[in-house]
């Protein structure tokens, strides 16, 4: 084990913190290590776990560049994906993660015996709402949805996909709510702006521009700020 | 919070009695059902096909109940004002139905979302990652984001608990008890900053002032972040809170929390020495 580390050490990839290019220990030692740069980036997302920028790589390698850890990346990701193998790279939350491919989740499930369960339809409703309109009220998300929403962002807090980031500057100074890190871990998101776009959906400029909805109909909508427009 | 990951997932999904999940949800099936257009809808029978089905779901609770009738309501309004002649003076009317169907087209892409979103692999349900230690963020060598953040009311009462914990404790006899309001203490922060752009919250706090002073200082604080005069931010969590001006000169701060009005003076005495913290 301690032979190994200090044959890559050795090999200028983890440097000791003395600021030497890698150019000093000789041309044999480079190019190896082009080769071995896919195993070691396997090594260090396994550590890992979590999803981990490819800045956070770069510098625990301490000598390639980002590009050449970018190639490496791609060579291990051609290379799970050419031999079948159980796992993937995969671009998670602004980060490089190994995953299992879904299709081993039946074993896998026998093995770990746990299963958390499936998100509700009320739940991916309101996660979508938070998601595009974040930060954004509870109000916000029962005008859309049309129905109370309380027990559905409790959930959802509770399982770590939004959080409250702060209160609205307006009437009874509501919550908003945006969505988690977690919530693109979950969803293997490598950031928000992978979900489609509205206007991708069909969603109309007004939509997308206004800064928050119209709440004045015949009290379908609750009213803005604490229900004290009382018409309807 | 201490619930490991174990009970996070244990706990049971809530769902609704009806197939429903609103009455929007339930417009938008008979839309479907109908194969007509969200944007042209046959408010009469759309109308009595939503009362219809009404009466068959089963048990509605309340709450839900609540929100399927006033859609109810809306629909029978909707109905009511197609049905009315337009007035003639009245000419550009806008059709009634216009904000309902915003709003169900709204619901929809919204829906859509949802139904792309949960058909998606779920981590730790169709795919695994190792449980590893997560990476630390990011470290010196990276040019990290700002640390800086806005510090919330949490971190501000959490930096009061610490004055408050350095304060004399409260004295025991009587005192007459000067009152100082919240407005002079405002001014008197203002002050502060003259002589310097930003502050440590500590620094507010003498030692040695009493717990009334101190409550009413945090008071003016909190009046002024609200007013957004003063600004409160926090490098990190539990540690020092940095305020500044959020304006550009003293004067314009001045000038803003003039039309503030009168502020309920606090009064020093018996009734701030009770004690259970903040």
């Amino acid at each position: 084990m301690d032979e190994a580390y200090e044959r890559i050490e050795g090999n200028g990839v983890h440097g000791n913190g003395n600021g030497a290019a890698p150019t000093g220990d000789g041309a044999p030692a480079a190019h190896e290590r082009v080769d071995r740069l896919p195993a070691i980036l396997e090594s260090l997302l396994l550590a890992a776990g979590g999803p981990v920028p490819l800045g956070q790589l770069v510098d625990a390698l301490d000598g390639p560049g980002r590009a050449e850890v970018l190639a490496a990346l791609e060579a291990l990701e051609a290379g799970y994906e050419r031999e079948a193998r159980g796992l993937r790279l995969v671009r998670i939350a602004g980060g490089y993660q190994l995953r299992t491919p879904p299709e081993h989740a039946p074993w896998i499930r026998r093995l770990l015996h746990e299963r958390p369960p499936r998100l509700s339809r009320p739940m991916l409703e309101t996660l979508a709402i938070v998601a595009y309109r974040q930060p954004c009220t509870r109000m916000e998300v029962e005008a859309i949805r049309g129905v109370d929403a309380d027990a559905v962002l409790s959930s959802l807090l509770d399982r770590r996909l939004v959080r409250v980031v702060g209160r609205k500057d307006a009437p009874g100074r509501p919550l908003l709510y945006a969505t988690t890190h977690e919530f693109l871990e979950v969803f293997g998101l490598p950031a928000l702006d992978a979900l489609p776009t509205l206007r991708e959906l069909g969603v109309g400029a007004e939509l997308l521009t206004a800064p928050e909805l119209e709440v004045s109909d015949e009290g379908v909508k609750p009213a803005a700020g604490d229900g004290a427009a009382g018409d309807g | 919070m201490s619930g490991s990951e174990g009970s996070r997932w244990a706990r049971p999904c809530t769902v609704s009695l009806p197939i429903f999940e609103g009455p929007l949800d339930l417009l938008l099936h008979l839309i479907k059902r109908n194969e007509v257009e969200i944007t042209d809808i046959p408010v009469a029978t759309i109308t009595d096909q939503y009362l219809s089905l009404l009466e068959d779901l089963p048990e509605l609770n309340l709450d839900g109940a609540g929100e399927y009738l006033v859609m109810a309501a809306t629909l029978v309004y909707i109905k009511s004002r197609t049905l009315l002649p337009t007035p003639e003076d009245e000419e550009a009317e806008e059709d009634p139905r216009t904000e309902l169907v915003q709003q169900l087209l709204e619901y929809q892409r919204y829906r859509e979302v949802a139904v792309a979103l949960g058909d998606r692999p779920l981590l730790r349900r169709e795919v695994f990652a190792p449980p590893g230690e997560p990476p630390p963020p990011p470290g010196p060598g990276e040019p990290a984001p700002l640390p800086v953040r806005e510090a919330s009311l949490g971190d501000l009462l959490q930096a009061l608990r610490e004055v408050l914990r350095r304060v004399r404790p409260p004295v025991p006899h009587e005192v007459a008890g000067e009152t100082i309001s919240v407005r002079a203490c405002i001014e008197r922060i203002l002050a502060e900053f003259i002589r310097a752009r930003e502050l440590e919250f500590g620094q507010f706090f003498a030692a040695g002032v009493d717990r009334a002073t101190v409550i009413v200082t945090f008071l003016a604080l909190l009046e002024l972040i609200r007013l957004r005069v003063v600004r409160a931010r926090q490098a990190e969590r539990f540690g020092p809170i940095v305020l500044e001006l959020g304006v550009e000169t003293v004067e314009e701060a001045a000038e803003r929390v003039r039309d503030l009005g009168d502020l309920e003076p606090v009064s020093s005495g018996p009734v701030m020495e009770e004690r259970g913290g903040v």
